[in-house]
């Protein structure tokens, strides 16, 4: 890690959320990649992959449950963790510090209805 | 045209004039907004207003006048600053979106050293993170011989530019106004007028004077004299000297109420805050074994590479608001000694979505602006009491000795809550609102701790054993 790389080195591999845990703060890429995984029946499901200035674990922030999914390294990749009462803080002072989020749910959203439809259609 | 000599019966005027009805005052396709100074507050705005705007379908033009070119070395590139970017902030551009870059930050800070008169001891982030980012607001000091980082307040106009904004590299000399609109002239001649002004000169700039007997209810902030000097030390030695904390001060020196040390890549900003700060007591700073520990023993400490001795606030501005025209970052109101950077993100932020969302009158800056920056200006009353009361015990050994204990005893054991650690830690980074830090210190808790550490500090144990 260079001395002006900020947040944290997650080398290959590593578990940077666990499925099923507590969480109280969302993460910020701010190098390289990370997968996010959905454990099923025992197996691992690739849901997506994460890149630069992209965030995961903002559902914990919003609502009171457990990490809804593993997110792993993917190669090593430098992550800033964001904390969940400086971000609640500051959003309801100002609103529009949501827009990025807000942003962020919809095109998941729209992927996830993509896929849905594609599933449906069976293409 | 008499520039600057605008009167407070304008108001009257433009009240009085049937098309400019306060509530008409808005921004919309082909509206023109100047910004005065582009420093981190005018670049935020100028970022925010466009993105805001985009959203919501305006063409605004938004024109930033700055007279510095950042990527100069020395004072004529550089906004005077310790350059710190605070944790909160780090975290909330992150965010929006804007990754401090490592062109940029010269060194990430996960700890600091705090020193007293009795110890030093160090003071780490629970998560063991670098969330502080440590730059140059310019391209670097006087004697620099190779720029390896850019400057900060250059990446921000980038970011600025980006999105829309147009640069005009010049100062703005004099204001008027023009049927009902702000008009701005330039040092080299340029006559314009706009829809809506953001002045984001900062505290150092004589502008101020104008605005405030043109824009009636505006008052300048107050200021006080401040000393920042940069040392050539190379990234090794501060490596070796000062690794990725930053180091603070709390030491018994008449009229100095804070000082720090900030590594940055090459060089480290010492940085002083206090009253009235002067040659004498530069000298007793640098000059203090606990200052001496924290350079090579074999460092000159005079001359310094740059030194320079900028404004800061030690209030904010008065009614920093009228028609068409808002003042933001330190010409509004800025967080008391810290933070500077961080309040200019708030209230250039809270500006932008007045004027996009809700209006550009001066009753639109009073409902919308204003209580962002209260939120600032109140918060600050209680950053004074806090620091009046480290002022204080910097002066009362019993309590430091207090502090030196719990900390060290805090730092020890991984997993007990730092209190000690996590106020102080807030307290210097500017991480935390001050209401926050004093209610944390007057926790129960706490104050039953502190006082058993100060008790227990001040036993006589066998030398060599004190923390
Ligand atoms: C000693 C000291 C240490 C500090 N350390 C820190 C720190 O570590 N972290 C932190 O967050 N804050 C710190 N601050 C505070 C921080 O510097 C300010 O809060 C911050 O720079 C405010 O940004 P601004 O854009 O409002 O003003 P400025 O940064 O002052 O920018 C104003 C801009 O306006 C331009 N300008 C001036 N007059 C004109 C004109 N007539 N026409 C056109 N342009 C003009 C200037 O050239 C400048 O670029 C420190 C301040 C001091 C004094």
């Amino acid at each position: 890690m260079g001395a002006g790389d900020l947040g944290r080195v997650y080398k290959d591999g590593e578990v940077i959320v666990r499925q099923g845990e507590a969480g109280d703060c969302m993460y910020v890429i701010q190098a390289g990649k990370a997968e996010v995984l959905q454990e099923q029946n025992g197996r691992n499901m690739r849901l997506a992959v994460l890149e630069e200035k992209d965030f995961f674990g903002e559902m914990a922030l919003f609502e009171r449950e457990v990490r809804s999914a593993t997110v792993r390294a993917l190669a090593e990749v430098r992550i800033l963790t964001v904390d969940k009462r400086a971000f609640l803080r500051r959003i309801q002072e100002d609103p529009t510090l949501a827009f990025r989020v807000v942003e962020q749910l919809c095109h998941r959203v729209r992927r996830l209805n993509e896929e849905l439809a594609q599933t449906k259609t069976g293409t | 045209m008499s520039f600057g000599l605008f009167s407070s019966s304008f108001k009257h005027c433009l009240l009085s004039r049937p098309d400019v009805n306060p509530s008409n005052l808005k921004l919309d396709n082909g509206s023109r907004v100047a910004v005065i100074g582009g420093g981190p507050a005018g670049s935020f705005f100028s970022y925010f207003l466009l993105d805001m705007a985009q959203r919501v379908n305006i063409d605004v033009q938004v024109d930033i006048y700055e007279p510095r070119d950042f990527s100069h070395t020395a004072p004529q590139g550089c906004n005077m600053c310790g350059g710190i970017i605070s944790e909160s902030l780090v975290q909330l551009l992150a965010v929006e979106g804007i990754n401090l870059p490592a062109t940029v930050v010269q060194r990430g800070i996960d700890s600091y050293m705090l020193h007293m008169s009795v110890g030093s001891v160090r003071i780490g982030t629970p998560l063991h993170e670098k969330r502080i980012a440590a730059v140059h607001r310019g391209a670097g000091p006087r004697d620099i011989k190779e720029v390896k980082w850019k400057s900060l307040d250059g990446y921000l106009q980038w970011l600025a530019s980006d999105k829309g904004a147009h640069l005009v590299c010049d100062r703005v000399d004099h204001f008027d106004w023009k049927d009902g609109r702000p008009q701005i002239k330039t040092r080299g001649g340029l006559v314009q007028e706009y829809d809506l002004l953001a002045v984001a000169v900062g505290v150092n700039s004589g502008l101020l004077k104008i605005f405030r007997d043109s824009v009636s209810g505006y008052e300048p902030p107050r200021v006080t004299k401040t000393y920042i000097c940069e040392y050539h030390l190379g990234q090794e030695t501060i490596e070796k000297y000062m690794g990725s904390s930053m180091h603070v001060f709390l030491l018994s020196i008449p009229r100095l109420e804070f000082a720090a040390i900030i590594p940055k890549g090459d060089y480290v900003t010492v940085c002083l805050l206090g009253d009235d700060i002067d040659g004498p007591l530069i000298k007793s700073f640098l000059e203090s074994p606990e200052v001496r520990r924290c350079f090579p023993p074999d460092l000159p400490l005079d001359p310094p590479s740059c030194h320079c001795l900028p404004h800061i606030n030690v209030t904010g501005a008065t009614q920093p608001f009228a028609d068409r025209i808002v003042f933001i970052g330190d010409s509004g109101v800025t967080r008391l000694y810290k933070d500077g950077i961080g309040a200019a993100y708030r209230t250039a932020k809270a500006a932008a979505s007045t004027a996009i969302f809700q209006g550009i009158s001066a009753e639109n800056f009073r409902q919308y602006y204003w209580p962002a920056c209260k939120r600032i200006a109140i918060d600050n009353r209680i950053g004074k009491i806090i620091f009046a009361y480290t002022g204080v015990m910097q002066k009362l050994r019993h309590d430091l000795r207090g502090i030196l204990r719990m900390v060290s005893k805090e730092q020890m054991k991984d997993g007990c809550n730092p209190r000690m650690s996590m106020a102080l830690w807030d307290l210097f980074t500017g991480s935390a609102p001050y209401r926050e830090i004093l209610l944390r210190m007057l926790n129960p808790v706490f104050v039953g701790r502190f006082i058993w550490n100060v008790v227990v500090g001040s036993l006589p144990i066998k030398r060599g054993r004190r923390p």
